[in-house]
């Protein structure tokens, strides 16, 4: 191929003996290989919340305290009093979408936690993809969003929620929920990543959640919001997945929506899932 | 000092095992690492010995493609750490200064996880948890989780974690640090055991006796840079084992003690020191016929001696015997790396 067979690599850190005899990098990682390492690392994300069950809190108490609060309390005042059954159908759904942003808030603090300890330092130096540290965080995760939303709706179905359509349109707002709480977990490592305590991070995350959920349709119909807003609303990814979520439980047109957050996921993903990967190689 | 017998699993054929050139690494304004060059042999100990924020930390980090050099060449096993990072990888341990084991796991569950991702098959990963839990005598606390082992318990475990791939090259950074005098016997066993099995092992340390206990070639550094290179032996000649302090009852005959020391070549290579504030001598002695010609010789000579005694060589004492100054004694480099962590 090449008649030039003398040259070298140009820049000098990276030329030495050992290099120019073998070859470039050979160690790259297989599917199998991968698969593997993410298994063994959701086992140990997996018995880290053993080792410590409190760590389970916030997905055990969320969803009963969310659910409750907001049925009772703004239920009436939304759907009329005595009417809190009808809101219980409505909010559930939205609840859905908000259990998912908050469980990917706390991957961002717990990343931020797990980068301080040495043995980060130990998945580093070892043979294996970087990115399996971040996707079996991801995974263990979506296993915690997934009994966040069992406990949501075995206390929507206390209430009165009523499943209007089939199991498998409920289930597929499941999946939705989870695509969209993936992407967003990518989001909150990178700032996980960047933000140098998991304090900042909370903090941060807390600026950027609080408008996309209040100014959302999960609490409350757009319909009584001025223009500007109802427009922020129209495009809030939180609003499309809990129309989303409502239209597959109550019945009614979905695709939009269903559409709005696939593309919502996909381009968050996107962006910062390269991101967070390069960020955490770069770590140091 | 040590069996050096050859590990026929070990991919190397005699060479180096670690090779580094003109290794250059920057924090900001600050050189942690400023054209550092070393070798180590295959089956042997190279103790890189160091005060802190020499770059010691620096270095392993960039041997184990945590960070990557400014500038020079490093290359392990014959992997270059910027081009063969992940050839790299698989050919060491690393045990860090801070136990890098996952505290709210278990004994067992660490060391099988990293068997897991070092593409153990499942059966091969438990029994060598087993064997290495009970190698490092930790099989009663195997299924305790590690927040709750004592200092020591957490340092064997960590170096059991290193040997679960049978590294070619292992990477000890300051593995004694912090540790109590009973526990640091302890981990200086299991290391030396390493190496009778063959392993090829860079120690960083601040303490002079660690090196001498464990290492066979020491490479000194300060400030980034490489100070003295060789055998423990010849670096404890050029230091002098131990210093004899002699404080004559009259601070006025302290030079002509020195004098007459020189004149009978008594007074060691490095010559013996003077200290005028404290009125006192300091004399390196090599052995303990030194010391008794050195006593009888001023004895001889008439000089009333009001207190002497021998004492090891501090760090700083072998620095200042080497370079002619203090060792860098801010820990500057050290906190820029804490800062970019």
């Amino acid at each position: 191929m090449s008649t030039v067979t003398t040259s070298k690599p140009s820049t000098p850190a990276t030329v030495s003996a050992a290099a120019a005899v073998g070859p470039a990098d050979e160690g790259r990682i297989g599917l199998r290989g991968n698969l593997r390492h993410i298994g063994a690392l959701v086992r140990r994300n997996t018995l880290q919340i053993k080792q410590d069950p409190e760590s389970m809190f916030d997905v055990v108490f969320m969803p009963i305290i969310f659910t409750l609060l907001f049925v009772f309390v703004f239920g009436g005042a939304i759907s009329g009093k005595g009417q809190q059954e009808a809101y219980v159908n409505y909010v559930v759904p939205g609840l859905m979408a908000m259990m998912g942003m908050n469980i990917a808030m706390g991957v961002g603090t717990g990343v931020n936690d797990d980068f301080k300890k040495g043995v980060m330092d130990r998945f580093r130096s070892m043979p294996i993809a970087r990115s399996s540290v971040l996707i079996a965080k991801i995974v263990v995760e979506l296993g915690r969003m997934m009994v966040a939303i069992a406990i949501l709706l075995a206390v929507g179905f206390m209430l009165g929620l009523s499943i209007k359509t089939s199991v498998l349109d409920l289930f597929l707002s499941i999946g939705l929920s989870a695509v969209f709480g993936a992407s967003l977990m990518w989001i909150f490592i990178l700032l996980g990543l960047t933000m140098k305590t998991a304090q900042a991070v909370q903090g941060m995350a807390m600026l950027v959640l609080m408008p996309l959920q209040f100014g959302s349709s999960i609490f409350a119909p757009p319909s009584t919001m001025p223009g500007w807003l109802q427009t922020f609303t129209d495009y809030n990814p939180l609003s499309n997945l809990a129309d989303a979520a409502r239209g597959l439980i109550n019945g009614g047109a979905v695709a939009h929506p269903v559409w709005v957050t696939l593309a919502w996921s996909v381009a968050i993903t996107l962006v910062t899932m390269p991101l967070a990967v390069r960020k955490f190689r770069q770590k140091t | 000092m040590m069996d050096m017998t050859r590990n026929d699993k070990n991919p190397l054929n005699g060479s180096h095992a670690v090779e580094v050139r003109g290794l250059v690494k920057h924090y900001g304004e600050t050189k942690a690492l400023d054209g550092v060059d070393l070798d180590v042999r295959e089956g042997t100990v190279l103790g890189v010995l160091g005060p802190n924020g020499a770059g010691k930390t620096t270095l392993v980090r960039i041997l184990s493609t945590l960070i990557a050099p400014d500038a020079g060449t490093a290359t392990v096993a014959g992997f270059d750490v910027v081009r063969q990072p992940r050839q790299l990888r698989r050919t060491i341990g690393l045990t860090g200064q801070y136990a890098s084991v996952d505290e709210k796991l278990s004994g067992w569950e660490n060391l099988y996880m990293i068997g897991r991702l070092l593409d153990l098959p499942r059966k091969e990963a438990r029994s060598r948890a087993d064997e290495l839990l009970e190698r490092f005598s930790l099989t009663e606390a195997a299924k305790k989780a590690a927040m709750h082992y004592s200092g020591g318990m957490r340092r064997r475990l960590d170096l059991a974690a290193s040997m679960i791939g049978r590294p070619a090259v292992l990477y000890l950074d300051e593995p004694t640090t912090g540790l109590d005098p009973r526990t640091r016997n302890e981990v200086w066993d299991e290391v030396q055991r390493m190496v009778a099995e063959g392993a090829t092992v860079l120690l960083t340390t601040q303490y002079m006796e660690e090196a001498e206990q464990l290492a066979d070639q020491l490479t000194v550094i300060d400030r980034g840079k490489v100070i003295a290179n060789g055998k423990v032996d010849e670096l404890k000649a050029r230091v002098g084992g131990r210093t004899l302090r002699i404080r004559p009852v009259s601070s006025a005959d302290v030079p002509g003690m020195a004098r007459s020391l020189a004149e009978a070549g008594l007074d060691g290579v490095a010559g013996s020191q003077a200290v005028p504030d404290e009125g006192v001598l300091l004399v390196p002695i090599l052995s303990d016929e030194q010391l008794t010609a050195v006593v009888g010789l001023l004895a001889a000579r008439g000089y009333a001696i009001a207190d002497l005694g021998t004492y090891l060589p501090s760090l700083d004492e072998v620095f200042l015997s080497i370079t002619g100054q203090k060792p860098s004694s801010e820990d500057s480099a050290q906190q820029t790396e804490e800062v970019a962590a």
